[in-house]
């Protein structure tokens, strides 16, 4: 039954998609080939498909790991008595942070921090933090009056009704706004190339530059299956937070 | 015993709670009664300092409630509400082992004490104790809400109209079982309401509170029979007092020993209103009285009931 069901989850199968292509990509020459006649050396090759990823995955998993912390910490932060009166400015930096393009972000990066995977982190960053913090809020603002005032007047302190009772109500929303930023990050991370990150864009953007159709196809296709398999991972992550529910007080 | 002197809370100009005292003795079921928005809830919140208050002093049994750390004062009273406030991803049983927690009892004591008031509230702890809040009724919430209040064993419990929500016949069954708890356990119960009739039924002693000040403080009798303003008697049923009457006082005191009548008795602890209904119902005025037992002490007229 368990290996039924395991045969029949979409996730495994756009993973083992995922995994051939980044691994075979070369073994696929012939077919490009064929669609691509005038194309002479129609796989991209500078460097593997698998050093792209890694690096790819790195840089959106450092940008989105810091945009939840911090996401979510400013989001407890203006949602606690001590910070409300920071909640407008707390929406406003985010709100900046997701209008301001991340093109922008990076040509405004480079110069101050320099070429390679830093300056793209921090566009990826700023791009991911309001999700994150929009969706905190909404999850915090989303815990029933009733439940606070019982928590409060059960005696339990502040700290102890934010990680026991906030916090895991509003874990789903929480999860639900990573799961946006990380999404959009792992599209994002491609303009990552043109300031000398190594990323899936990079074949995308050495495609267009050199008139190589393939190899935009070859880039776009790992990232749009990359996100995808994210996406699927996450919403499983998502019915498995809502079927185990939290045991009381760390236990 | 609970002592609440002279205390006043105002937000800006508006006034909540006016120069209000009020002492609740031990053992007590003390109902605060009035209309929507006459500060009755803001009072009780006071107690456990849900709610601040500007000005006097609200002892728990002698300690001043503002010395003591507001958390370490929770968690020694217990808390019911209207909406339960039931936490949505715990199961019933730590729900209910809420406070206990907190207090850092031992895991088997925890255990035993949920099962206890499982079964105190009259819901089998196997069928119930791994269910989750939203798999219940809300009747059953309720009396989950109530376990969790009594969970650590408090002297004093605040009550915020807690069966306002639930339907007539199952408000019946669980004002049954707080009374029945209350008279077993001698717990002080302080308990919100603006229904009269709720009052009436669980109240030892009644507050009637009108726009943040004690309009009048008696025990239910007290209060029909000498309504102390034309609010009270207003706000306590104007005409209607006479039914409220006839509910709190009981076919033995009404009795004429040694007379006969025909008909199915009454049992001598009837309310006299219920006496009235079986009157009505039977088309007759005149029916005989028993005893617990089944023995007969007498008869009752339908001139006696509004004697």
């Amino acid at each position: 039954m368990r290996v039924r069901d395991a045969l029949a989850s979409p996730v495994l199968w756009v993973g083992v998609l995922f995994v051939a292509l980044l691994v075979g990509m070369p073994e696929l020459r012939p077919v490009f080939h064929w669609a691509f006649p005038a194309v002479k050396e129609p796989v991209f090759e500078r460097t593997s498909f698998v050093a792209l990823w890694l690096s790819h995955a790195g840089m959106v998993a450092a940008a989105s790991l810091a945009a939840s912390i911090i996401g979510v910490g400013l989001a407890v932060f203006a949602t606690r008595p001590a910070g409300r009166d920071f909640r407008p400015i707390v929406n406003v930096l985010a709100t900046i942070g997701q209008t301001f393009p991340p093109a922008a972000v990076l040509a405004l990066a480079v110069p101050a921090i320099g070429f390679g995977p830093e300056p793209t982190i921090v566009a990826l960053f700023l791009y991911g933090l309001l999700p994150v913090i929009e969706n905190a809020l909404a999850g915090l603002d989303g815990v029933p009056p009733a439940v606070r005032d019982a928590a409060e007047g059960m005696g339990l302190s502040p700290w102890q009704m934010l990680r026991d009772v906030e916090l895991p109500l509003a874990m789903p929303a929480i999860l639900a706004g990573v799961r946006v930023s990380v999404t959009i990050a792992i599209g994002t991370a491609t303009i990552g190339s043109t300031v000398g990150a190594l990323t899936l864009g990079t074949p995308i953007f050495d495609g267009l530059a050199g008139n190589k159709l393939p190899f935009v196809i070859q880039g776009a296709v790992l990232v749009a299956l990359f996100a995808i398999l994210t996406d699927m991972l996450f919403a499983r992550l998502d019915r498995r937070l809502r079927a185990l529910p939290e045991t009381p007080f760390g236990r | 015993m609970i002592e609440i002197d002279r205390v006043s809370k105002a937000y800006d100009t508006r006034v909540v709670v006016d120069d209000l005292s009020l002492s609740v003795p031990e053992g007590a079921f003390c109902v605060l009664l009035g209309p929507s928005g006459c500060g009755k809830s803001t009072i009780l919140r006071m107690i456990n300092r849900l709610a601040p208050f500007d000005a006097g002093v609200i002892r728990v049994g002698g300690e001043d409630v503002r010395e003591v750390p507001p958390e370490i004062l929770r968690r020694r009273i217990g808390y019911a509400i209207q909406a339960t406030g039931l936490f949505p991803h715990w199961r019933v049983e730590d729900n209910i082992a809420t406070v206990p927690r907190l207090l850092g009892w031992p895991r088997r004591r925890v255990r035993d004490r949920v099962e206890e008031l499982l079964q105190l509230l009259r819901l089998d702890p196997e069928t119930y104790r791994r269910k989750y809040p939203h798999q219940l009724s809300g009747g059953e919430q309720q009396r989950v809400g109530v376990a969790r209040a009594l969970a650590a064993d408090p002297d004093l419990l605040l009550m915020d109209e807690p069966f306002g929500a639930l339907d007539p016949v199952t408000r019946l069954a669980l004002q049954g079982e707080v009374l029945r708890i209350q008279q077993q356990t001698k717990k002080t119960v302080i308990f919100v309401t603006h229904d009269i009739e709720e009052a009436l039924r669980l109240a030892s002693v009644i507050a009637i509170v009108e726009r943040g000040r004690l309009a009048q403080w008696g025990t239910p009798l007290d209060i029909l029979e000498n309504p102390a303003s034309a609010f009270v008697a207003e706000f306590v049923g104007g005409e209607g007092i006479g039914l409220h009457l006839l509910a709190l006082r009981k076919v033995a005191d009404r009795l004429r020993p040694d007379e006969t009548a025909d008909g199915e008795p009454l049992p001598s602890e009837t309310s006299l209103r219920d006496a009235l209904a079986a009157m009505t119902r039977r088309r007759t005025d005149r029916l005989p009285v028993v005893d617990a037992a089944g023995r007969p002490l007498g008869a009752i007229t339908l001139g006696d009931l509004v004697r």
